[in-house]
C-alpha cells in the first residue's frame, strides 16, 4: 500500500506548485479578462469591455511597437556581436579564461547594476558617452531623452549584458563543428567566407535559434530597464510590454485590464516563438 | 584554425582586448564614482583622486541596506534549499519509479516551462493578497520553491546513475528519502551545483517580483531597495550616493564570480543547450 504512493508523495510538491501557480492563475487571468477590479471593491462583469479597450489602447499598441523597435536592433546585434566574439575565441588563444570571464561578467550582475550604471553612461550632459562625443567635437546625443533614440539605447544596453552568455553558447556550437569539414572545403578551394556560410552557419543553426527565442522572450520581458532609466518616457517610446502591464495594475489598480494585456503578451510571445521556430529552425 | 600570420594574431588579440575592456572598463568605473566626492564625478579616471567613504555613510544613513542584505541572502538561500529538495524529490520519482501518469507529468513540465510569465504574474499576485502573504518572505520564497528546470536536470542527472547503488542502499535499509539526499546526491555533485547558482542567482536578481510584493521597507531585497532609491527622490539626485548602492548590490555576485567563474559560465551555459 505504502509503496503505491510513495512516487505520487514524492512528485506532489510540482504538483502542488502546478497547480497554484501555473493552471489556477492560467485560468484566473482568462477569467479576469472579462471582469473590471481594483481587488478592494468587489469585482464587476464587464463581458469583453477590457478586450474592445485593448483595441483602442494607444498604448498598448505603443508597448508592442516600442518592443518591435527594440527587437529591431537588439536581436541583429546580438547574433552578430556574440557570433563575432565567439569565433575571435574559438581560435586558439592564450587566456581564454581571462576573455570568457569579462565577457560574462555582465550576465550575472543584476539588471538594477546594470541600469543604474548604463544611465551614468548615457547621460546628456556628464555622461561618457557626450563626453567622448564632444572631445571629438561632435554634438552631444539625447540618448535617453530622445523620443527617436531612447528604446535603442536601451537595445544597446541589454546587447552589452547579455551578449556573453550569448557567446558561450556559440562558443559551444562552433566547438561541436568537425574540424574535417573545413579541411575539405578548404582542398576544394573554399575561402574563409565560404567556409562560414555553407558550412559554420547550418552547423550552428540551433544556437541562432535559441538566441533569436531568448532575445525575442528577453524583449517582451523588458522591465527593470525603462522603469529605472525613464519611466517609459520620453513620450512613452521607451514603454514595454510589461512596464505597461505594470502600470495598469499597480499606479491605476486595473487588475481586470492588466491581466488583459498580460494574456494577450504571452499569446504574443508564443505566436512568434512558433513563426521563429518554422523560419529559423532547419530540420537536419 | 591556427592563425599564422603575426599580424593577423595581433588584430584578433587587439579585438578581443578592446572587447574585454568595454565590458569591464563600465564595472571599474562604477566601483571608483562610488568613493568618488561628488565634484570628482564628472572626471572620467578610474580611482578619485581623493578617495572618500562618504558616499556609502550617507546611503546608510537614507535606507536599511545592511538589512536587505540579509533579507536577500535569507531568501536567496531559503529558495535555493527548496528548489533542490523538490527537485530531487521529483526528479528521483521521475527518473526511477513507475507509476501511472509518470509520463503526463513529465510532459506537462516540459509543456509549461516555456509558459510567458505575463500570463501568472497579476493572479500571482491576487494569490498572494488572498493567502495573506504580502509583506512576507514567504511571498518571496514559495513562489520559487519549485523549479521545472531543476527537476529536470536531476531526472537527468538520477536516470545516468546505476540501478545497484539504489538497490545495496535499500538493502542498507534506507528510505526513499535517505536515498536520495544521502547516497545519490553525492553522486551528482556537479548538478547539484549547477541548479544552486542558478536558483541562487535568480533569487538574487529578481526585482519585478519584489516589487510587487513588498512594501514594508524592512523586508525588501537589496536589488529593490536599490532600485527604489535609484527611482525615488530620496538619492538627492546624489550621483555618488546612487552609484554606492549599486556597488553594494553587484559586489557579492562579483566576488562569488571571481571565485567560482567556471562553475557560473557551465550553470548558465546549460540553461540554454538544455532543449
Amino acid at each position: 500500500m505504502k509503496k503505491k504512493f510513495l512516487p505520487y508523495l514524492l512528485v506532489s510538491p510540482y504538483l502542488l506548485f502546478l497547480t497554484v501557480f501555473v493552471l489556477f492563475p492560467v485560468l484566473f487571468c482568462f477569467f479576469l479578462t472579462f471582469h473590471k477590479w481594483n481587488i478592494i471593491a468587489p469585482m464587476h462583469f464587464i463581458g469583453t469591455d477590457n478586450y474592445t479597450r485593448l483595441i483602442h489602447d494607444r498604448l498598448f499598441r505603443k508597448a508592442i511597437g516600442n518592443t518591435l523597435k527594440f527587437l529591431l536592433l537588439h536581436i541583429p546585434l546580438q547574433l552578430v556581436v556574440s557570433l563575432f566574439l565567439a569565433q575571435l575565441l574559438n581560435q586558439k588563444i592564450g587566456a581564454i579564461s581571462f576573455f570568457r570571464a569579462s565577457f560574462f561578467m555582465p550576465v550575472i550582475v543584476s539588471g538594477v547594476v546594470v541600469t543604474i550604471l548604463w544611465q551614468q553612461l548615457f547621460a546628456y550632459d556628464t555622461g561618457m558617452f557626450n563626453r567622448v562625443l564632444t572631445t571629438f567635437g561632435i554634438s552631444k546625443v539625447g540618448w535617453l531623452v530622445s523620443p527617436n533614440i531612447a528604446i535603442y539605447s536601451i537595445a544597446v544596453m541589454a546587447t552589452w549584458k547579455n551578449v556573453g552568455l550569448y557567446v558561450i553558447l556559440f562558443l559551444v556550437g562552433l566547438q561541436t563543428v568537425p574540424t574535417q569539414y573545413y579541411e575539405a572545403a578548404k582542398l576544394e578551394g573554399a575561402t574563409p567566407w565560404q567556409q562560414f556560410y555553407h558550412i559554420t552557419l547550418p552547423m550552428i543553426n540551433p544556437t541562432i535559434f535559441l538566441v533569436v527565442v531568448l532575445s525575442t522572450i528577453g524583449g517582451f520581458s523588458l522591465f527593470i530597464e525603462p522603469y529605472i532609466m525613464t519611466g517609459g518616457g520620453p513620450l512613452n517610446q521607451t514603454l514595454s510590454a510589461v512596464l505597461y502591464m505594470y502600470k495598469q495594475a499597480f499606479q491605476f489598480y486595473n487588475m481586470g485590464y492588466s491581466a488583459t494585456l498580460g494574456f494577450f503578451y504571452a499569446l504574443m510571445i508564443m505566436t512568434v516563438v512558433l513563426l521563429q521556430k518554422k523560419f529559423i529552425e532547419k530540420e537536419e | 584554425m591556427r592563425l599564422k600570420i603575426p599580424i593577423l594574431r595581433l588584430l584578433l588579440y587587439g579585438c578581443l582586448l578592446v572587447a574585454a575592456i568595454s565590458f569591464i572598463y563600465p564595472f571599474l568605473w562604477m566601483i571608483g564614482a562610488a568613493f568618488a566626492p561628488s565634484h570628482e564625478l564628472a572626471k572620467m579616471r578610474i580611482w578619485p583622486a581623493h578617495p572618500t567613504w562618504s558616499n556609502f555613510a550617507s546611503m546608510i544613513q537614507k535606507i536599511p541596506i545592511g538589512r536587505s542584505l540579509v533579507n536577500s541572502l535569507l531568501v536567496a538561500t531559503a529558495t535555493t534549499l527548496l528548489v533542490m529538495a523538490t527537485g530531487s524529490m521529483v526528479g528521483y520519482a521521475l527518473a526511477r519509479m513507475r507509476f501511472r501518469g509518470r509520463q503526463l507529468i513529465f510532459y506537462i513540465i516540459v509543456f509549461t516551462m516555456s509558459l510567458p510569465f505575463q500570463i501568472t504574474l497579476i493572479p500571482n499576485y491576487i494569490t498572494m493578497v488572498h493567502l495573506h502573504l504580502v509583506d512576507s518572505f514567504s511571498a518571496l520564497i514559495i513562489p520559487f520553491a519549485v523549479s521545472a528546470f531543476a527537476i529536470l536536470m536531476f531526472r537527468q542527472a538520477f536516470q545516468g546513475l546505476p540501478q545497484a547503488l539504489i538497490d545495496a542502499a535499500r538493502l542498507d535499509g534506507c528510505n526513499e528519502l535517505e536515498i536520495i539526499f544521502r547516497i545519490l546526491w553525492p553522486n551528482i555533485k556537479p548538478v547539484l551545483v549547477t541548479v544552486a547558482i542558478l536558483s541562487f542567482i535568480g533569487s538574487w536578481n529578481e526585482v519585478l517580483w519584489p516589487l510587487i510584493v513588498i512594501r514594508n521597507e524592512q523586508l525588501m531585497t537589496m536589488p529593490q531597495l536599490v532600485t527604489l532609491f535609484a527611482v525615488g527622490g530620496r538619492a538627492d539626485s546624489q550621483l555618488g550616493v546612487k552609484i554606492a548602492a549599486a556597488v553594494l548590490l553587484a559586489l557579492p555576485v562579483m566576488i562569488a564570480f571571481l571565485f567560482f567563474q567556471k562553475h557560473f559560465i557551465q550553470s548558465m551555459a546549460s540553461t540554454g543547450l538544455k532543449d
